[in-house]
């Protein structure tokens, strides 16, 4: 129950943040991708930002045997590099350069309520279902 | 073009770097927004609920500052075909590599995992290859 607050309020902060900083904004992203054209430096300065605080942030908590709210850290453990992390960020990178929207900042765009933003969330969905279903399919056989 | 405003960039950013580190402090998880909207589906139990809290959390944020003064803008988006493929690759990429621009790209740089450094690196210089391509022609 405790989580679900934490949760709202690192969502409500998260969202904030991207807001503010400008990410939402599809042109600040691409101005920043655009190295051959007029560069916006932004996105540079909001990670700045961001792990300006989290690096300490993220140390701190690895001291710690327990979170304040739940029962346990859940770290991510894998450490390989291999093909399909590699593979999928390239497929990443290519949705995120030709729209300049990613997970984050298309979600909170939804409170725009613009048709373009629920396509682009809804086809983000379809595109996660799909790979999971024919992970799941390849697995099976 | 909307001016660079190096402050607000700052603060922005300070803002969700704050909000990592408080879902890590408090509830012990990660704030990669890819896999939280993934996981929401198909996560049961008590993984659930606190994903689609933080979802609620980030479309709510811009009404809460709306009633402050601060609107957001309206995103400049590209023909509904573009917009519906990029969607897809964002969806199926993010999936694959385990990350987006907030798991591998803040809380994965933060946790100086080199999977998440590799992954930021491929998916920024994809992107600024792809735009490269898309606003000046190929070769830049």
């Amino acid at each position: 129950m405790k989580m679900l607050l934490g949760a709202l309020l690192s969502g409500l902060i998260f969202g904030a943040g991207l807001v503010i900083s400008g990410m939402t904004q599809p042109a600040k992203v691409l101005g920043f991708l655009d190295i051959f054209g007029v560069w916006d430096p932004t996105l540079a300065f909001v990670m700045g930002g961001a792990l300006a605080v989290a690096l300490p942030g993220f140390w701190l908590a690895r001291g710690r045997e327990r979170p304040l709210l739940a029962k346990q850290f859940r770290w991510p453990t894998r450490k390989d590099i291999d093909a399909p992390l590699v593979v999928g960020a390239v497929l990443f990178g290519i949705g995120w350069g030709l729209v300049g929207l990613c997970p984050g900042p298309a979600i909170t765009n939804l409170a725009t309520f613009m048709p373009q933003i629920f396509l682009f969330v809804v086809a983000m969905a379809v595109g996660m279902v799909a790979l999971d279903a024919w992970q799941g399919g390849r697995q099976r056989r | 073009m909307v001016p660079f405003d190096p402050a607000s960039a700052i603060f922005g950013g300070v803002l969700i770097g704050a909000a990592a580190t408080l879902l890590l402090w408090l509830n012990g998880r990660i704030a990669g927004v890819s896999s939280i909207f993934g996981d929401a589906f198909d996560a049961g139990g008590t993984e659930r609920g606190w994903r689609v809290l933080f979802l609620v959390g980030l479309v709510v944020a811009p009404f809460l500052l709306a009633a402050t003064g601060r609107v957001m803008p309206e995103p400049e988006m590209p023909h509904w075909l573009v917009v519906a493929i990029g969607g897809l690759l964002v969806g199926i990429g993010t999936r694959l590599s385990g990350g987006c621009t907030s798991g591998h790209g803040i809380c994965g740089l933060a946790r100086l995992s080199p999977r998440s450094l590799v992954a930021t690196g491929v998916f920024m210089l994809t992107a600024v290859v792809v735009v490269a391509i898309v606003r000046h022609g190929i070769g830049g």
